[in-house]
């Protein structure tokens, strides 16, 4: 056992040379380390300061927003040619339910609205795809149109998948660096902005739906009137967006909408010199928008963002080359936000901060020197204190600790793996445990000694007896730390890894190395008895 | 040179009997444990109770925080719990949770930056909304149990039941201790806290499952010793391993307390006690517990076959 072939010696130097040498090259200066194409370990948020957000897609307005989709296609297949009468088109516990009048149209009812179900996107989810919507006839001629759950969670998926695009195009528009962007559980959207410090601006962009939308005003009845009454059935009475002011009925009708823009950009209005936001719509959206503005001259239209009416001009000519500008009593800085939202496009649905976490540079700084001084002062403390209960062999202890925590920063940075403040809590509880393996291996070598053995055997049983023990007591801890892997976020997940690399790293350290160095001192000095 | 040996050799105290004291007094203190943690209950960061914390640095000299106080009453988000902290003025800010939801929270935050932008700088700024800090809960609670049970399960496969289920036991022991740490000290219990939980976990069995493993090789080898021979000899004989790992151990995590920064203090802290409660419990607790589950039954006739065995090979 105390045997090495000098290729596995080489091997082992090589590869702990390897592991330290990676692990500084983190200290060097940035561009040198990018320059080489150097992998490193990224610093935590809360180490190199910024904002974490979690963001949470309003799952409650999505399935309502379905749902009102699903009622108007009823409306829309049955109105079709030829008409089917219907009565009681209405929501119902969470189901679009119609009564077909006619007995003799039920059949053509019933495949109408069959077409209703079909999957949600078959060109996208090869061979299994998800049936939205199932259709139930609990009496004859009385349809019910659910949603599937199935079907929900793929508009889900879905929606965060869009708004992940959609929210990573509103934050590259605040040109921070490297902002990161991932998917968290179900629903859920995790947006990590290094360096950010007031997040209120993104915060702001990020709670906003954004849907715009262009249409005509309901001059039939004043807002006032419907405020007391119910407003015409096609129509609906919105409040300002800007202020109390300004509420007006408008059709559900949607003209032209923000998806057809193609352009946005905030600016001045020459006469006015107020902030607007100008915008293009595309040729689908020009072409309707001109339609639309030379049959109604003389009638206001709304423009509606997130169902609030930001103005509502009055015609006053066609409108046919598909350009246009929003006025509504802006800011500078509020027309810039609504031309980055419009370009950046309209969430699917309402996003929600469930958390938000925010350091300062000036704090991760602090933490960043203080857990350097920490893990200095532990290395010390644990070097010396091997080094006066072993001698020499605390010596072999302690280089193998050196490299031990290099391995650590070097797996870091191979899996370019994120150091936070609990990780480096972690590295230097993993110094104070690491060399136990050692301290496991020499205990049992003196137990070994006291039973009058040769040196050799001592050494050797001292490695082969401890080995089952090391497996088992990492073992246990290991299976903490893979737990607390799978089940922690964000910092402690950091724990969690620089501490089960700690564990996995300290067995090869420890065992390997420090034989090997038992095994080169023995044959070098020939030595009678241990040393400790 | 003459090396330090904390433990000295051939040391043969007889732990086992110890239990007489040992027991009742951890007994005590798990009881008083429950009983605190019914009345007082643990004092839950922003993690788990949901809410707002800011930490806010003043741009110069010291904070005005009678001032902050009031400022912070007036903003109409209940009462703030006021905080200073450190010696070069800062102060941190609490607000509870406040109803209507993930919005809400997000309105404390803006309104009291813009509330004290002039004065104050904000190196740390959490706010946590209803629906995560239940998740967390969750979570929390359940990394604890599943840890648990997956290290029973490692144990029951690694080792006879009886062992598995004393270690076990002499980690529950552990955690409800830390809990008592908790309840004790009014430290806040947050993310963190479960993460030093969970490693606690850890290393408590670390250290059990080192006399373990020598309380199995031992039995195997002397078959004719009681019960309580064999728990002593093997407490001792690893002893001084238990009091070297637990020295280097306590002295890194001393230095995260002493220079970890306040960060990370409180959960160095936490580690520090756990480091302490995990070893007196490996030699004091855990152990004696094989008297009461009968060690030798069942696993006397097994044992016989391997240690013979072993016997044949060796020369």
């Amino acid at each position: 056992m105390l045997r090495f072939s000098r290729w596995y010696v080489a091997f082992i130097i090589v590869l702990c040379v390897g592991a330290v040498l990676l692990a500084l090259s983190n200290f060097l200066p940035r561009q040198t380390a990018d320059a080489l194409r150097l992998p490193r370990f990224v610093l935590g948020l809360d180490l190199q300061g910024g904002s974490h957000i979690l963001l949470a897609v309003d799952t409650l307005a999505l399935r309502k927003d379905r749902q009102e989709a699903l009622r108007d296609d009823v409306r829309r297949v049955f109105t079709e040619q030829p008409r089917i009468g219907y009565t009681g088109l209405a929501i119902q516990n969470d189901a679009v339910q119609v009564r077909v009048r006619d007995v003799a149209q039920i059949e053509t009812a019933r495949t109408r609205l069959q077409q209703l179900t079909q999957p949600v996107n078959s060109a996208l989810s090869f061979g299994n795809a998800t049936r939205e919507n199932e259709l139930a006839e609990p009496e004859q001629g009385f349809f019910v149109l659910r949603m599937t759950e199935a079907g929900f969670v793929e508009r889900v998926r879905l929606a965060v998948d869009q708004s992940i695009e959609i929210v990573r195009r509103r934050v590259d528009q605040l040109g921070t660096t490297e902002p990161s962007i991932t998917r968290q559980g179900r629903d859920r959207i995790l947006v990590q902005v290094p360096g950010l410090q007031d997040p209120q601006a993104l915060k702001s962009l990020l709670g906003q739906t954004a849907k715009l939308t262009f249409r005509l005003v309901d001059t039939s009845v004043s807002p006032e009137q419907v405020a007391q009454g119910r407003p015409p059935p096609d129509s609906e009475l919105l409040d300002a967006y800007n202020g109390d002011t300004g509420r007006a009925v408008v059709e559900k009708r949607v003209i032209v909408s923000g998806e057809d823009l193609i352009d946005a950009q905030p600016g001045f209005d020459q006469r006015t010199n107020e902030a607007i936001v100008s915008f293009r719509f595309n040729v689908n959206g020009s072409r309707r928008f001109a339609a639309v503005t030379q049959e109604n001259v003389g009638r206001p239209f709304a423009i509606v963002l997130d169902n609030k009416v930001i103005s509502a001009p009055v015609i006053r000519e066609p409108i046919l080359g598909g350009s246009g500008q929003i006025s509504g009593s802006f800011t500078p800085k509020s027309a810039n936000e609504l031309s980055i939202l419009l370009r950046a496009g309209a969430l699917p649905a309402p996003l929600s901060i469930v958390e938000e976490r925010t350091v300062g540079p000036g704090l991760g700084k602090d933490s960043i020197e203080a857990g350097k001084i920490a893990t200095y002062v532990a290395t010390i403390f644990v070097v010396c204190f091997m080094f006066i209960t072993y001698g020499l062999f605390g010596l072999f202890a302690n280089i193998a600790l050196i490299v031990h925590v290099g391995m650590i920063f070097a797996l870091l940075s191979l899996l370019s793996a994120t150091l936070t403040l609990p990780g480096i809590a972690g590295i230097v509880l993993t110094i104070g445990t690491a060399v136990d393996s050692n301290v496991l291996i020499y205990e049992r070598m003196r137990e070994e000694a006291k039973s009058g053995n040769s040196l050799v055997s001592t050494l050797e049983a001292g490695f082969n007896r401890a080995f089952a023990t090391i497996i088992d007591s990492n073992s246990t801890m290991a299976i903490a730390a893979l737990i607390l892997l799978f089940l922690g976020s964000g910092p402690v997940r950091g724990f969690a890894v620089v501490f089960l690399l700690g564990i996995l790293t300290t067995v090869v350290t420890a065992v390997t190395m420090t034989r090997m160095m038992i095994a080169l001192w023995y044959r070098m000095s020939r030595p009678k008895t241990l040393p400790f | 040179m003459r090396l330090l040996r904390i433990i000295p050799d051939g040391t043969t105290f007889r732990f086992v009997r110890f239990r007489r004291y040992s027991y009742p007094i951890s007994a005590f203190m798990s009881l008083a444990t429950i009983a605190l943690l019914l009345w007082h209950g643990l004092n839950f960061g922003i993690d788990f109770k949901g809410g707002t914390l800011i930490e806010m640095q003043a741009k110069a000299g010291a904070p005005n925080t009678a001032h902050v106080r009031e400022v912070a009453d007036r903003l109409g988000f209940g009462e703030a719990e006021v905080q200073e902290f450190g010696n070069a003025g800062g102060i941190s800010l609490r607000f509870a949770l406040q109803p209507g939801g993930e919005a809400a929270q997000t309105l404390v935050v803006q309104k009291t930056r813009a509330a004290f932008q002039g004065e104050y700088d904000f190196p740390r700024v959490e706010s946590v909304g209803p629906r995560v800090s239940g998740e967390l809960v969750q979570t929390g609670t359940l990394g604890v149990v599943l840890s648990v049970v997956a290290v029973l399960i490692y144990l029951w496969f690694r080792f006879e039941m009886q062992l598995a289920v004393a270690a076990i036991i002499g980690t529950l022991h552990d955690i409800m201790l830390t809990m008592g740490f908790f309840v004790i000290t009014r430290a806040e219990f947050n993310l963190t806290s479960i993460a030093a939980i969970l490693t606690i976990v850890g290393y408590s069995l670390n250290e059990t499952v080192v006399v373990f493993d020598r309380t199995r090789e031992l039995m195997r080898r002397y078959k004719k010793m009681s019960t309580e021979e064999l728990l002593d000899l093997s407490v001792n004989s690893t002893l001084s391993r238990t009091a070297m790992t637990a020295t280097s151990a306590f002295l890194s995590i001393l230095a995260l307390v002493i220079f970890g920064g306040r960060a990370i203090e409180g959960f160095a802290a936490v580690m520090l006690f756990g480091v302490v409660v995990c070893t007196y419990s490996a030699v004091f607790i855990s152990s004696p517990i094989l008297i009461y589950l009968g060690l030798r039954d069942g696993v006397a006739i097994e044992a016989d076959d391997e240690s013979s065995a072993k016997a044949a090979t060796r020369p």
